[in-house]
């Protein structure tokens, strides 16, 4: 189907085809990849990829285009719904009226406010992947004016990290790869050039697509001639590709960035004219890199010390073909002890091979932008002293959080007060499915999530946090149920924003931001006072560009203008206008003056993974196997699209992946049920042998519950069956209370006969 | 007469399941059907350091090449939308150039 250009719709009253980019929900990281959608009698009955989309081109994922089994799927939850908290656990819903809901809200809001005598009673927490990342913070301060909002991850270990650190030695937003996505015209405009290596650490992007960055991107630049170094424990299908494969040990990637910054500085192959105009340091880091040679990183990292010679020769050169570099880092960078190190480390590489903000390099923007920034700005809704009280004060200085977040390892320690000492009371679940997804030691979540007083959650389908804890079930619209604005790394790197188009209504559905407004209005109208509609609320989020939300729907996607390479040259990434970066020395600091003056080093180190063999000769004895997990599926985003048959038939058991080798040893063969294990868990999950891993290390899939299972009590769809998030420990967490060893830890494993049989 | 066929330069083939899906939605079958499934070469070391692993997504007897998106000028449902832009489609005659063209791991399926 073809949309004439300018348009977004076309057809009859009840046969018709929408254009749309896509963001959420169901859960996605939203690229706003161009889709057409089919509706017919109301009903959604159609989607293609939209090959006019300038990133997208036509192609969309296996979510994307299973999106009619998901829309029209009959366990959807189209209305709002409440449950007697005396009921928790049992499939006792009544369904009610969005009236009655807000009420129900109020209630209990006021009811908690009393009791604890602060609004900061109410606890918001968000998740990733859905615009409700944009509007979750909102929903807390704004709304509630409450200071107790996160999104619930073990040392806030998850993308804000990275921008926390790339804020304080860039002065920048997020440092993206550059794959032409500022240019209309894409690879053919006449200022790109295509990188010649990317180093992909720590992410597998053409299946997770994070951040709103559309992984196959990476594909098609190796067709245009890109090689890659691939950093990851495990072969991944990437790495078979790759010109180097670095295969680490989990949790020592600080290290091996310090042995290639060894390798780059001692072999004086680092970009000369660039550090010595815009870097802060060199000496420092120079001296600091000298211990990590490649022989001792070798010791550390399990990488051969040619391999890290190799790759670091061919990062800093180019190969000798003049062309640019860029890394695309994952969030595996901040799933480890000391996430600052390693992301900091990283950065330098970036830096010293002068890479930073020049075609095919890693592109600076604005730290924040859209609503991007809007969103924490709204913590001036929140009274100060309830800011200096929220959750973790004690410990955790606010400029020291990533997101204007409470620091997510404080929340249990609160939860598990006493009734008369705690504070919190309520909690909304906005986009989080909290026991399956997200928080370590899930046990100790459902048992003092309990002990609130009122639970709201925002879903599309029953979940095992809806289930277990909630007394009030929101409904959430698809992206195809609603219009919204689509924006690229959550305004920090923000190429282009789309328009996701309201194409159908099903049921009384509603967004993200629709929810946070109307609540704002009911609770702070104050807050909300500028705009009497969601369509002039978005005009004014998107009015930087010029255009009305209608234009944008028209126009489908629309570039940011203006954009040049080199901005430190001209001057525009700083605030005063003038040359260079916005940091304390107007440079880019190799060794950090804002960490200097937290009394933190100030440059990087390697820190043994405390569940190591390192770290910890006991533990490792007694649990000797490698754990790292979370590896992403294109069947499924995080515990999302489990119920959704096309998918599950790819994906559908929890899966363990493990070498032969040592398969042998504990006498488990391929697809055999097994029980990972640790002090502190078990999991299980269905064995899969293979030579990508090394022997000693295992794999094991996150996110995983059951939806076909019992949800009641005290099975919960399953939900602690094949929890890996169980063997997680909550509060071993880093420096700056940041990073956590989701992808580091250690266990055993023994073969049982089944899901449920030992 | 030409025959028309299907290339896959598997050398590009990430395994996403896109082209499963795409012509599910096309042919209105599934999920114990397929018009087009992804087969895989599981990996292993072929020589040092060097992997083996291909995915390589091949047409069954329900494919019918989407002659309807065709006539209308559009591309067969699979081929629009592989995220690798892996696949093309065209006359036997002109697979097999574009096939010398790309070189190693390139597959001509007719059906």
């Amino acid at each position: 189907m073809k949309i004439p250009e300018g348009e977004y719709k076309v057809g009859t009253d009840e046969d018709y085809y929408v254009r749309s980019g896509v963001w959420s929900a169901p859960g996605c990281h939203g690229s706003g990849c161009g889709v057409i959608l089919h509706v017919k009698d109301g009903k959604m009955i159609g989607i293609e990829g939209d090959e006019k989309n300038p990133i997208t081109k036509g192609r969309l994922c296996a979510r994307c285009l299973d999106m009619v089994e998901y829309q029209n799927h009959p366990d959807r939850i189209l209305y709002p719904m409440k449950r007697n908290p005396a009921d928790r656990g049992k499939d006792r819903w009544e369904r009610i009226s969005w009236d009655e809901a807000y009420d129900l809200i109020e209630e209990n809001t006021k009811k908690v406010r009393e009791k604890s005598g602060t609004n900061n009673a109410v606890l918001t927490l968000g998740g990733t992947g859905r615009e409700a990342t944009m509007f979750y913070p909102v929903i807390s301060f704004a709304d509630f004016q409450s200071a107790n909002v996160a999104a619930p991850i073990s040392g806030d270990s998850c993308y804000g990290p990275r921008c926390m650190v790339a804020n304080y030695l860039f002065g920048s937003g997020y440092p993206e790869i550059d794959s032409a996505m500022f240019f209309p015209d894409s690879y053919d405009d006449p200022r790109y050039e295509r990188p010649e290596y990317i180093i992909v650490w720590g992410s597998n992007p053409l299946v997770s697509n994070p951040a709103g960055y559309f992984g196959h991107q990476i594909v098609d630049l190796m067709k245009r001639g890109t090689k890659l170094i691939v950093v990851d424990p495990q072969v991944t299908w990437m790495g078979s590709r790759a010109e180097y494969r670095l295969c680490l040990r989990p949790g020592t990637d600080a290290a091996l960035a310090l042995g290639m910054l060894n390798v780059i500085i001692e072999e004086d192959i680092y970009d000369h004219g660039f550090v010595e105009n815009w870097c802060f340091g060199l000496d420092e880091l120079a001296e600091r890199v000298k211990e990590y040679t490649p022989e001792e990183v070798e010791k550390i990292t399990w990488v051969p010390a040619d391999q890290i010679r190799a790759a670091a020769r061919a990062f800093a050169t180019a190969g000798g073909t003049g062309r640019n570099c860029s890394i695309f880092m994952g969030v595996a960078m901040e799933m480890q002890i000391d996430a600052i190190s390693d992301i900091q480390a990283v950065l330098y590489l970036m830096a010293i091979t002068g890479n930073i903000d020049v075609p095919g390099g890693n592109i600076l923007g604005p730290r924040a932008s859209f609503t991007g920034r809007w969103r924490y700005d709204q913590i001036k809704w929140v009274d100060p002293n309830d800011v200096a009280h929220r959750i973790g004060w004690e410990k955790v200085p606010m400029e020291r959080s990533a997101l204007s977040n409470v620091q997510s390892d404080s929340i249990l320690p609160e939860l598990e007060l006493p009734d008369d000492e705690r504070t919190v009371r309520m909690i909304w679940f906005n986009s989080c499915n909290a026991l399956v997804c997200m928080p370590a030691e899930p046990q100790r979540w459902i048992e003092s999530c309990l002990k609130m007083d009122f639970n709201v959650v925002q879903d599309l389908f029953m979940t095992p946090t809806a289930m277990a804890l909630c007394d009030l079930f929101l409904p959430v619209a698809t992206f195809p149920e609603h219009d919204g604005v689509v924006q690229v790394h959550y305004g920090r790197h923000t190429p282009y924003l789309a328009a996701e188009i309201k194409a159908c209504e099903y049921g009384e559905t509603k967004s993200d931001l629709q929810v946070a407004f109307e609540l704002g209005k009911r609770m702070n109208p104050e807050a909300w006072k500028d705009w009497d509609s969601l369509e002039k609320f978005m005009d004014d989020q998107i009015a930087p560009t010029g255009l009305t939300f209608d234009e944008l729907r028209h126009k489908g996607l629309h570039h940011q203008e203006n954009f040049h390479y080199k901005k430190y040259e001209l001057g525009e990434l700083r605030d005063d206008g003038q040359p260079g970066f916005d940091t304390v020395t107007g440079m880019i600091e190799l060794y950090s003056l804002q960490f200097e003056a937290w009394d933190e080093d100030p440059l990087p180190f390697h820190t043994p993974s405390p569940y190591s063999s390192e770290a910890n000769p006991e533990y490792a004895e007694k649990y000797p196997l490698v754990l790292t997990t979370g590896g992403r599926k294109y069947s499924q985003f995080h515990s999302e699209w489990h119920q959704i048959k096309s998918l599950r038939q790819i994906d559908p058991w929890p899966v363990m992946t493990i070498n032969p080798e040592t398969a042998e040893k504990y006498n488990i063969t391929e697809g055999d049920w097994v029980e990972v294990f640790n002090h502190l868990g078990t999991c299980r999950l269905k064995a899969h042998l293979a030579l990508t891993i090394r022997p000693g290390m295992v794999h094991s899939t996150h996110g995983w519950w059951f939806p076909e299972q019992d949800g009641e009590a005290p099975n919960y769809f399953g939900a602690f069956k094949s929890n890996i998030n169980t063997l997680l420990p909550n509060g071993t967490i880093g420096r700056l209370f940041t990073g956590a060893p989701y992808k580091s830890m250690m266990c055993d494993v023994r073969r049982v006969k089944g899901l449920d049989q030992d | 007469m030409s025959k028309n066929a299907l290339l896959i330069n598997f050398q590009y083939c990430s395994g996403c399941h896109s082209c499963e899906i795409a012509c599910r939605n096309h042919l209105g079958i599934g999920p114990d059907k397929w018009g087009i499934k992804l087969t895989q070469v599981e990996p292993f070391e072929a020589h040092e350091d060097d992997w083996e692993w291909d995915y390589i997504p091949v047409p069954t007897k329900l494919c019918n090449q989407c002659q309807d998106l065709v006539k209308a000028g559009e591309k067969p449902a699979c081929v629009r939308h592989c995220q690798a832009f892996c696949m093309e489609y065209g006359t036997v005659e002109e697979m097999a150039v574009r096939a010398d063209k790309l070189g190693a791991k390139t597959a001509i399926f007719l059906s």
